[in-house]
């Protein structure tokens, strides 16, 4: 869909400094799903869309859907941006609020 | 009125309807295809696309007349929302994601509305005078008898999907808050809302009795 190579924030003068485990070893997981409250959506069903699309067991996609209620928003899962696009397409699907933004935005 | 669905033994869900209801769950399903079907491929905000001319685009239909800005109908955009934040900086991305999404996700909840009606069809159901009137009306002597539907695990996913549809377009009609049942039940009993609020929560209980089947 785009490229999204990995991100270099190095800037070159210190690069070769860097040890080199901080680039090849981290997974790159840099984008995550966002699934927000609205006050239409039941709990319930909610719950019901954790289990179905994610594979939650029960007490997993309550206690995401309890976050979603409770606190407005939950990260409900984290990847490539590719994969986030997908989860939030999913979710759009079955008439969530869900977004993706960078893992540390 | 229905009690709502019970699981069956084959895993599935049977509930039984009145003719009223099941012709307004029925007709409610059509204004969902209505919504997603009309309006399609808004023009964009964000300009004249640059791969316009892009012949695989093109072939998807995902040319110029991809959809790029959120459709103006507020349930339509609560339907089919953004997939990135406000944030002005991702107005771009919120419009490609929309270009790849949104012809499919509308197609997914017109074919889920479908299905429903098709259900209810398949149930017996008399929506002569719904949509296209295909069906022959019944004769006027017969009893309002309802329906019995039965859905496999792949409709119950689709009606689930569905009824959601309908409660976000009516909900966003209604302007429906979190908690905010006193205001509904201090409405006058001849406001047209109170009762498209009672049709909304009526859906709310059919979903819910739906999803208990599941647990």
């Amino acid at each position: 869909m785009r490229d999204d190579g990995p991100v270099s924030t190095a800037p070159a003068p210190t690069e070769v400094e860097r040890p080199e485990t901080e680039t090849s070893v981290l997974p790159e997981l840099p984008w995550v799903t966002i699934v927000w409250n609205d006050p239409v959506n039941l709990m319930s069903y909610v719950s019901w869309v954790f289990r179905s699309y994610f594979g939650h067991p029960q007490k997993t996609a309550d206690r995401l859907m309890l976050q979603v209620h409770e606190e407005g928003r939950a990260v409900v899962s984290d990847g490539s941006r590719e994969e986030m696009e997908r989860d939030v397409e999913a979710m759009h699907g079955y008439g969530l609020w869900a977004t993706l933004q960078k893992a540390d935005a | 009125m229905t009690t709502g669905f019970e699981r069956t033994r084959g895993g599935g869900a049977h509930a039984h309807f009145e003719d009223v209801e099941a012709r307004m769950l029925a007709s409610l399903a059509a204004q969902v295809v209505e919504l997603v079907r009309d309006g399609a491929a808004q023009p964009g905000v964000v300009g004249a696309d640059p791969d316009a001319g892009d012949p695989l685009a093109a072939l998807v239909g995902m040319g110029a007349d991809a959809p790029l800005a959120r459709p103006d109908d507020p349930a339509l955009a609560r339907l089919l929302p953004d997939g990135y934040g406000g944030d002005e900086s991702e107005a771009t991305d919120a419009a490609d994601f929309r270009r790849y999404t949104e012809p499919g996700l509308r197609e997914l909840k017109a074919t889920n509305a479908a299905s429903l009606i098709t259900s209810l069809l398949e149930a017996g159901a008399d929506l002569s005078g719904l949509g296209s009137d295909q069906t022959d009306a019944p004769g006027k002597d017969e009893e309002p008898a309802g329906v019995d539907v039965e859905l496999d695990a792949d409709a119950v996913d689709g009606w689930l999907r569905c009824l959601t549809d309908i409660r976000l377009a009516l909900g966003t009609r209604l302007g429906v808050e979190q908690d905010d049942d006193e205001r509904w039940e201090q409405l006058p009993d001849d406001d047209p809302d109170k009762a498209m609020h009672e049709v909304y929560d009526w859906l709310a209980f059919v979903q819910e009795t739906l999803l208990r089947t599941l647990r």
